[in-house]
C-alpha cells in the first residue's frame, strides 16, 4: 500500500500533551521527596452502580480513595452489559462528579428566555414556583399539557410524577432523533422491536454486515465487545459507509457508498439473493409472507442498477451477497441505532429487515437471539388518572405507526396553531440538551417561547438550561438511587445502583424532587414511601432479593424463563404481525398509505460548492453530555472537521486550520471547527462529531470548542412512517477568514 | 520472569480507555497521561489502511532511561519492569530525552513518571489497568518465561512488531500485525 499520504496522528492528545507540559515542568523546583501519589485503595468500600453516562447502562463498581473521594470505577464481571469492562466514558465517568461547573443549587429565572439570568433559590422556592403554574395549568386545559422529554434515569421518576398528575405526554428524543425508524421496521417486518441493548448476537456471527453504523466509534459497549470476538473468530465484516470508519478499517469488505444512496444497495443485495436462489428457501417458506410480491418487486433493481446510483461495482455487491449467504443464518445486517438520516430511513430499515429474513437470521444463533428481561412488580400506588387527551393526539393523525412518543411532534404541538384545540404548555426536561438534540434550533426555541413553563433537571449547565423558568440541579448517578435496571439480554437480569457519596452542593436525586413536588400538587398518595430504598427493597423482595444482597451483588443474573434464545429447528413461530407471519410485504405499511415494500428515492445532492454534512460519534464522548467532563476533555475537547485532500486543496485548507461553517439556508455556525485533512472521508462530504459547539460560557471547558452540528441542521426530513427526524440532508461550506472561492482556488 | 505486553492492532478501536482507566488507577494529574493511542492511515481514498495502537513504556531489557539517570531513581524491577523511585528522581529530565518512545513526562510534584505495568496490581495477581478494561480484549500480558501465559501464546500464533527496534532497546510491549 502506498505511503505517499500519510497521516500520523495521535488520537488522545494527551500524547503530546504528556511531552509538552512535561517540558514546562521539566525545570520547575525539584522535590527532594515528592509525596507518591498511592493508587485506588483497593481495600476501600466499593459501591455498585450503573452508569449514566451513556443508554448502555452498564453495571460496575465505585471506588473511593482514602480520602473517601470518588477515585474510579471499574466493570461487574457479572455483568453483561459490560463483562467487567467499562469503556473510556464509564471510566471517565468520575469526571461527571468531579466537574466544578456543575449546577449547584436550584435556579429561578429573572429576565428573558435565553439570556440565562438567574437568581438562585431555594428548593422549596422552586418547588412552589412549579406547582403553582403546573395547577393553573391542569385547572384551564388539562395536565396532558404538561409534557415530560427524557433521556436519563431521572425520567422514571417524573414520569411517575406525570402519569400521577394526569398527563402521559411523555418523550424521549431517542425515539424520533435516533433508532425510531429501525423499531418500526422491525415491528412492520417481525412484529418486534430490537430493544436496547440490541438482540444482535454478534458474539456468535459469521458475518457482520454494518450500514453507516460505526462501532467502536460509538462505544455501544457490549456490541463492541463482542465484534472483537468476532475478529477473533474469523467473522467476516462488511462496512457499507462513505467514511473510512475505525469499523471499515477491520472490514474485510468496505463498500464507500456514495451518501444517502443506502436502499439502492440493500434493494440490489435483495435482487442478487433472490435470483441466485441464495436465501434461506425452508425459512422463508415457513416463517414469511409477501415472497412473490418481494420478488416481483426487486426483479430491476439488479447491481448493475445500483451501480450508476451508490457506485459501488455490482461484483463486489455479488459478492458480498455471497458471503451473507454462506455465513447465513448466523448472519447479522445490523439495523444501526441513530438512523434518522433522510426521512425514508423506516423504508431503507424494512430493506435491512428483509434481507434478514431472507437470509434466515431473526431468531438464529449468530443473527437475532430473543432477550428476556427481568420484570420487577411496581410498588403499589393507586391507579393513575386516566387522561383525557393521549400524547398521539397531538400529531393530529400522523405518525400513526410510531411506538414510542414522538419529541419532535410535542415540539410542533407546542407552538400555538388554529387547529389544535389546545397547545402543550409546560415542558419538563430532564438529562437531554434538547437544544442539541432536536434538529431546527429555532423551531425549537419558537416552542420554547410559547411555554408557560420550562422546568430543566440537569446535572451540567447545558444550553437548554439557558431557555429554563426553573432549573433544578440533579446530583450525578454516583451520589443517587435510581430504579432497578431491568433490561433484556442473553439471561435476565438486574441491577442497582446506589450513592457512592452523598450529593455535591446543593444538589438532589430526581427520586426526591419528583416525591417534593407530589408534595406540592396533593399527589402525595402516588408517593407513598419515605425514600426510594424503601421501594427498591420491596421490588427486590418480591423476587426473592433485596436491597441489602444487591448492595453485595450489584448484577444479579436469573434462569430463562423457556430456552426459547433462538427458535428451535422446525419450531412453529407465531409472529406479532397481522398475518402472524414474518411480512416481506408489510401490511401495516400498506394499510397507512405507504409503500409496503422499500422504494429508492433520489435525495437532494450538495449544491457546487457545498458538501454534505455528515456527523457521528467519539468513544470518549455521549452526545454532548460529556464535552464538558474534565477527564473525557482531556482526552479531546473538540470536533474536527474532517475533509478530503482534494477539497482541502480547492480550498486551500490545511490540517489544523480553524475555519467557520455555512449551510445552503445561509445559517452560520457560532464558532470555528478545526480542520482534518484525511483520506478517510469523500470528496462530497464532511464528518464531524456530534455533540461539541457549545455557547453556554458556563461550562468552562467545552464553551466555544469546535462546532456544533445540530445548528447546521435546518433543514429535517421527516419521516412519514414515524415522525423521525432526517438531519443528513444539510449541506456546508467554508467560511475562512480571507474568503476564497472554491472553483478557482483549485485553477 | 520477564514481563511484557502484546497489543493486537487487529482488534483495538483506538477508543482510549487505556488511557483513562491508567488515569483513574494510577492518580495521573489530568493533562498528563501514562499511555496514549496512535493512529496511522496510510493509501488514498478508497484504498485505505488504519493502524491503532496503545502505546507506553515499553520496559526495554537495554532501557536508555535507566542507563543516564544520574540518580538511580530508574531502575529495573522484577520481571524487568522499569520504574522510576520519586523521592530519588531529582526531575532533571535526561531520562525523557533520552527515551525513544516519549514515554515518560515531568509529573508537577516534581518528578519524572511513566507507566509501571500496574506493578502494585500484578503483585496481587491482578491484569494491569489497561489491559483489564480494555472493550476489545486486544491487549495481553504476563510472563514470556511462562510458555502459558496470555502474552506467551499469542505471540507463539500471530506475526507482531516492535516499535523503534533499530534503537536497540529490546523493547517488551509487543504489537500483532
Amino acid at each position: 500500500m502506498s505511503n505517499s499520504r500519510r497521516e500520523f496522528i495521535k488520537i488522545s492528545t494527551l500524547g503530546t500533551a504528556g511531552v509538552a507540559l512535561g517540558a514546562k515542568y521539566l525545570y520547575s523546583e525539584v522535590i527532594g521527596d515528592a509525596p507518591l501519589r498511592f493508587p485506588a485503595s483497593e481495600g476501600s468500600l466499593r459501591t455498585p452502580t450503573y452508569c449514566e453516562v451513556c443508554f448502555w447502562q452498564c453495571a460496575g463498581w465505585v471506588y473511593k480513595n482514602d480520602s473517601g473521594e470518588i477515585q474510579k470505577i471499574t466493570g461487574n464481571d457479572d455483568d453483561p452489559h459490560c463483562n467487567g469492562r467499562f469503556c473510556p466514558r464509564g471510566t471517565g465517568g468520575v469526571g461527571m462528579y468531579h466537574d466544578e461547573d456543575r449546577l449547584k443549587t436550584p435556579l429561578i429565572r429573572t429576565s428573558e428566555r435565553g439570556k440565562d439570568t438567574f437568581r438562585e433559590a431555594t428548593w422549596d422556592e422552586a418547588f412552589d414556583y412549579i406547582a403553582e403554574k403546573l395547577k393553573k395549568i391542569a385547572a384551564e386545559q388539562g395536565p396532558e399539557c404538561v409534557a415530560l422529554f427524557t433521556h436519563g434515569s431521572g425520567g422514571a421518576h417524573f414520569g411517575h410524577l406525570l402519569k400521577a398528575f394526569g398527563s402521559a405526554t411523555i418523550s424521549a428524543p431517542s425515539f424520533a432523533q435516533c433508532r425510531g425508524p429501525r423499531e418500526v421496521a422491525f415491528i412492520t417486518t417481525f412484529g418486534d422491536i430490537i430493544y436496547s441493548p440490541e438482540r444482535t448476537d454478534i458474539r456468535d456471527t459469521r458475518c457482520l454486515v454494518l450500514i453507516g453504523s460505526h462501532l467502536g466509534e460509538n462505544m455501544h459497549n457490549g456490541q463492541v465487545q463482542e465484534m472483537s470476538d468476532a475478529i477473533d473468530k474469523g467473522a467476516t465484516i462488511i462496512t457499507v459507509d462513505p467514511r473510512y470508519s475505525t469499523a471499515a478499517s477491520k472490514s474485510k469488505y468496505w463498500l464507500p457508498i456514495k451518501p444517502a444512496t443506502d436502499i439502492a444497495l440493500l434493494l440490489a443485495w435483495i435482487n442478487v439473493l433472490i435470483e441466485n436462489e441464495w436465501y434461506d428457501k425452508e425459512y422463508v417458506e415457513k416463517y414469511t409472507t409477501g415472497f412473490e410480491q418481494l420478488k416481483a418487486h426487486v426483479q430491476p433493481f439488479t447491481p448493475e442498477w445500483a451501480y450508476g446510483i451508490t457506485t459501488i461495482d455490482p461484483n463486489v455487491i455479488r459478492e458480498t451477497a455471497r458471503e451473507m449467504r454462506n455465513a447465513s443464518p448466523a448472519v447479522i445486517v445490523h439495523p444501526g441505532r441513530h438512523v434518522t438520516w433522510y426521512g425514508d430511513d423506516t423504508q431503507r430499515l424494512r430493506g435491512v429487515a428483509i434481507l434478514n429474513a431472507l437470509l434466515g437470521s431473526w431468531g438464529r444463533r449468530g443473527g437475532f437471539y430473543n432477550p428476556e428481561k427481568m420484570k420487577l412488580p411496581d410498588y403499589p400506588v393507586p391507579p393513575f388518572p386516566k387522561p383525557n387527551r393521549m400524547p398521539q393526539d397531538a400529531y393530529q393523525g400522523k405518525y400513526r405507526l410510531a411506538n414510542e412518543v414522538v419529541s419532535n411532534g410535542l415540539c410542533d404541538a407546542t407552538i400555538p396553531s388554529v387547529e389544535r384545540e389546545c397547545n402543550i404548555r409546560a415542558w419538563i426536561v430532564n438529562g437531554t440538551n434538547l437544544m442539541a438534540a432536536l434538529p431546527d434550533q429555532q423551531k425549537t426555541i419558537d416552542a420554547i417561547n410559547a411555554l408557560d413553563l420550562l422546568v430543566v433537571v440537569d446535572t451540567m449547565p447545558v444550553e437548554i438550561t439557558g431557555y429554563a423558568d426553573v432549573v433544578l440541579p440533579e446530583c450525578t448517578y454516583l451520589e443517587r438511587y435510581d430504579m432497578i435496571r431491568q433490561s433484556p439480554h442473553r439471561e435476565p437480569n438486574i441491577a442497582l445502583r446506589m450513592p457512592a457519596a452523598r450529593p455535591k452542593y446543593n444538589s438532589k436525586p430526581a427520586w426526591w424532587m419528583a416525591k417534593q413536588l407530589a408534595g406540592k400538587l396533593g399527589l402525595e398518595a402516588w408517593f407513598p414511601w419515605n425514600d426510594l430504598e424503601e421501594v427498591l427493597d420491596w421490588q427486590l423482595k418480591q423476587i426473592g432479593s433485596s436491597l441489602d444482597e444487591m448492595k453485595r451483588m450489584g448484577v444479579k443474573k436469573f434462569p430463562r424463563s423457556y430456552d426459547d434464545l433462538y427458535f428451535a429447528p422446525g419450531e412453529e413461530v407465531t409472529f406479532n404481525t397481522n398475518s402472524g407471519k414474518i411480512e416481506l410485504y408489510a401490511s401495516d405499511l400498506e394499510a397507512e398509505g405507504f409503500a409496503p415494500m422499500p422504494v429508492y428515492t433520489p435525495h437532494e445532492e450538495p449544491p457546487e460548492g457545498f458538501y454534505r454534512l455528515n456527523y457521528g460519534r467519539a468513544p470518549v464522548h455521549t452526545f454532548s453530555r460529556t464535552a464538558n467532563n474534565p477527564n473525557l476533555t482531556d482526552l479531546m475537547d473538540e470536533n474536527t472537521l474532517w475533509v478530503n485532500p482534494k477539497v482541502a486543496k480547492l480550498w486551500g485548507l490545511k490540517t489544523g486550520q480553524y475555519v467557520k461553517l455555512k449551510n445552503q439556508d445561509g445559517k452560520v455556525s457560532t464558532f470555528a471547527i478545526k480542520v482534518r485533512v484525511t483520506e478517510r472521508i469523500r470528496w462530497d462530504s464532511v464528518y464531524m462529531v456530534h455533540g461539541f459547539g457549545h455557547n453556554n460560557p458556563r461550562l468552562s471547558r467545552a464553551h466555544g470548542r469546535g462546532v456544533n452540528d445540530t445548528e447546521l441542521v435546518t433543514r429535517v426530513h421527516v419521516d412519514p412512517v414515524m415522525g423521525g427526524t432526517g438531519m443528513r440532508g444539510n449541506f456546508v461550506t467554508f467560511v475562512t477568514d480571507e474568503p476564497t472561492d472554491g472553483k478557482e482556488a483549485g485553477s | 520472569m520477564r514481563y511484557a505486553m502484546a497489543i493486537d492492532t487487529k482488534k483495538c478501536v483506538g477508543c482510549s480507555d487505556c488511557v483513562v482507566a491508567c488515569q483513574t488507577e494510577n492518580n495521573v494529574p489530568i493533562g498528563y497521561c501514562r499511555d496514549w493511542v496512535v493512529e496511522v492511515t496510510d493509501g488514498t481514498y478508497p484504498q485505505l489502511e488504519i493502524e491503532i495502537r496503545s502505546e507506553r513504556c515499553n520496559h526495554c531489557d537495554n532501557s536508555p532511561c535507566v542507563r543516564c539517570c544520574p540518580t538511580g531513581a530508574s531502575h529495573y524491577e522484577e520481571g524487568g519492569v522499569v520504574l522510576v523511585t520519586p523521592h530519588k528522581c531529582i526531575g532533571c529530565g535526561a531520562c525523557i530525552a533520552s527515551c525513544p518512545y516519549d514515554a515518560r513526562y515531568s509529573h508537577p510534584d516534581g518528578y519524572v513518571d511513566k507507566c509501571t505495568f500496574c506493578i502494585h496490581r500484578i503483585r496481587k495477581g491482578e491484569q494491569p489497568a489497561c489491559v483489564a478494561v480494555c472493550p476489545t480484549k486486544c491487549m495481553y500480558f504476563g510472563d514470556l518465561d511462562d510458555p502459558n501465559s496470555a502474552v506467551s501464546k499469542v505471540l507463539k500464533k500471530r506475526k507482531f512488531k516492535t516499535l523503534i527496534p533499530e534503537a536497540g532497546t529490546q523493547p517488551h510491549v509487543y504489537y500483532l500485525i
